[in-house]
């Protein structure tokens, strides 16, 4: 099947990302909009748009029904959902599946078996691959059991999560219950789904992850990417391949991921999440995301992929074009997420109107957004303005244009983090790369003297 | 046809053998500039052109999805007036009672939420005896569950806006009774 006509249910960069592939391979996209982004960028790029509901996300971008009959009324042959969103979402792909619409993602099946984390984790035990000690919980009796047999501190996970919402660090009994109440809300808010469960914290981790392809029936990896700079576990840097791993490591863990994909027979795109645990020199599978990432132009970068055509070309129903010998990495590639927060009040989302946007270009920069001088950053969605990735022989020279790049980009009308990934990159540490998830917690705390006083909404 | 990255990058290298520090093109699809400051080129670019509707065809098309369920939403700004039909609940205060009233105003706009989760009991009630830092309320921005603290000592007076309601930055969702001990 070759697809002629395709619905896209996002919106933001990833919106305008899939049209541009679209328009290269020739497909017709009409983009699924909500009240609130009519006139956004990629509505004014889509070939079509047709209107899902009203702006908050429950009323349109999450609502099933409205897709699907947006995708049948428009005849699109097939549905992209980006990510976030409806993105691993179950019984869109189902809806789909009885409507004769592609769902561009893997199988009903496969969303299910890695979507509730507690069933990724069976899966994974399955295949081979290590865990981190954890497990489900129905209540805060069975949390308080679990995590003392854990040991504190513990994470709190949402079973549907994805993106750390709902993820929270544990300290200690007192503040379990707190911290379950409010997991719990953040996920019901953002996948419908309040169920959480617990693990252990590893105090000096490294997030690494490593990109799938599937076709159903072969897998490939496209290699690692670090993505350990996170705040709350929101990731804010990231780069491909993962710096300073010894090369067994690596082998082992980019094996692991493959076998896990293979264990599913997994068919597109996917995103196997390790912990790499650097005190005990192992490494424990953390969860699949079966869509496509955020960061996933970092491993175009070093791959030469165009992974929206790759994750077409299998919902078309070909087989991979490639076996694992064929791909090469080169170079170093990084990527900053350009916010709409104010960092020097704790991350405070800043929505608004865009007054500025302007960004370095030249050879192997590429900037990834949404946002131009005029666009309005509503409070209903996440604050995600643009993405800014740059590609170099080595870490080093990939270092040096990401600086030259957030020296020359400037947005003004929203505070967002520009200012935050000068410092970071300025700082040696960063630069010495390999850092683990608690770096960018310590450098903020370091800075803490230097950065504003909060203002409203902290307690006085 | 849409303008990518390559794109700029092949005009950049016109550029670059040019004496040119600023280029403006402009089509019917967008605006790009490009700027050399030094060594650096930077560009900023506009979409231009208006979102085009998805049009059944004559003849066969149904009727659009979801289109008749879009309704505008009305961002309550905490005024009195709104706030006594917003919520059926709160206790409306005279004006000269309302001016000794401690307002409890959203930092962020977002969504207003009573409660710490669906159908458990709301953080506070009229009447509810508040410290400073009591957390009466959270909203909802960008996916990201905000605290709202009382921000002041005193008794809650009345609530302004209705729960899972939409909510303007600074709007008023609260007053507290500062004299009630």
């Amino acid at each position: 099947m070759i697809l002629r006509r395709l619905l896209i249910a996002n919106r933001g960069e990833i919106a305008l990302r899939v049209i541009r592939t679209c328009e290269r391979l020739g497909i017709e996209t009409v983009l699924a909009v909500s009240a609130a982004d009519r006139d956004s960028v990629p509505a004014k790029r889509a070939d079509r748009i047709v209107e899902i509901g009203p702006a908050p996300a429950h009323a349109s971008y999450l609502n099933v029904a409205a897709v699907v009959n947006a995708a049948r009324t428009v005849g699109a042959q097939a549905i992209h959902p980006g990510y976030g969103f409806l993105s691993e979402n179950a019984a869109l792909a189902s809806a789909c599946a009885s409507s004769g619409i592609v769902f561009i993602g893997p199988t009903v099946a496969q969303l299910a078996a890695v979507g509730d984390k507690l069933s990724a984790r069976r899966h994974a035990l399955e295949a081979g691959l290590p865990l981190v000690p954890g497990g489900a919980v129905a209540n805060l009796d069975e949390a308080r059991t679990l995590a003392a047999s854990i040991g504190f501190p513990v994470l709190i996970k949402a079973v549907a999560g994805g993106g750390g919402r709902g993820m929270q660090r544990v300290e200690s009994v007192e503040q379990l219950e707190a911290a379950i109440d409010r997991s719990t809300a953040e996920a019901r808010a953002a996948f419908g789904d309040g169920r959480v469960y617990l693990e252990r914290y590893v105090a000096a981790g490294r997030h690494i992850e490593v990109q799938v392809l599937g076709d159903g029936e072969r897998v490939i990896h496209l290699g690692t990417r670090d993505c350990s700079i996170q705040r709350r576990y929101q990731k804010l840097i990231e780069e491909a391949p993962a710096p300073l791993l010894e090369p067994e490591m690596r082998a082992a863990i980019e094996s692991a991921a493959v076998a896990f994909a293979v264990h599913l027979a997994y068919r597109g795109l996917g995103t196997v999440e390790i912990l790499l645990d650097c005190e005990r020199d192992c490494f424990y599978f953390l969860e699949m995301n079966a869509r496509i990432q955020v960061e996933h132009p970092v491993t175009e970068a070093i791959c030469g992929l165009d992974l929206v055509a790759e994750q077409i070309a299998v919902a078309e129903g070909r087989a991979l074009g490639m076996v694992q010998d064929d791909l090469r990495f080169e170079g170093h590639a990084i990527e900053c997420r350009i916010n709409a927060e104010d960092w020097c009040s704790d991350f405070q989302p800043s929505p608004g109107r865009v007054e500025h946007a302007s960004f370095a270009t030249g050879a192997r920069i590429r900037v990834d957004t949404h946002v131009e001088a005029g666009v309005e950053i509503a409070p209903f969605y996440d604050s995600l303005m643009a993405k800014i990735i740059v590609h170099g022989d080595d870490r080093a020279a990939a270092l040096g244009r990401l600086g030259h790049v957030l020296h020359h980009s400037t947005i003004r009308g929203v505070a967002n983090t520009l200012s935050l990934h000068r410092a970071i990159i300025a700082d040696p540490t960063f630069a010495a790369g390999g850092m683990h998830t608690g770096y960018l917690e310590q450098f903020l705390a370091s800075r803490a003297p230097l950065r504003a006083p909060a203002p409203l909404g902290g307690p006085p | 046809m849409q303008l990518d990255d390559e794109d700029v990058r092949a005009i950049l290298q016109l550029l670059d053998a040019a004496t040119f520090d600023e280029l403006q093109i402009e089509t019917d699809r967008f605006n790009l500039t490009l700027r050399r400051t030094g060594a650096a080129w930077t560009r900023e670019s506009r979409t231009l052109g208006v979102p085009r509707e998805w049009v059944p065809p004559p003849g066969g098309g149904t009727v659009e999805a979801g289109a008749g369920a879009a309704t505008p939403q009305a961002i309550p700004t905490g005024t009195a007036t709104e706030a006594a039909t917003a919520t059926p609940t709160a206790v409306v205060t005279r004006t000269s009672e309302r001016d000794r009233l401690v307002a409890v105003q959203t930092p962020l706009p977002g969504t207003f939420y009573r409660s710490p989760r669906p159908g458990a009991p709301p953080f506070v009630e009229v009447g509810t005896r508040v410290e400073h830092d009591t957390v009466v309320a959270i909203v909802e921005t960008m996916k990201l569950m905000n605290s709202v603290y009382a921000g002041s000592s005193g008794r809650i007076a009345e609530i302004c806006c209705a729960d899972a309601t939409l909510v303007a930055q600074q709007a008023i969702l609260m007053r507290i009774d500062p004299e009630v001990p």
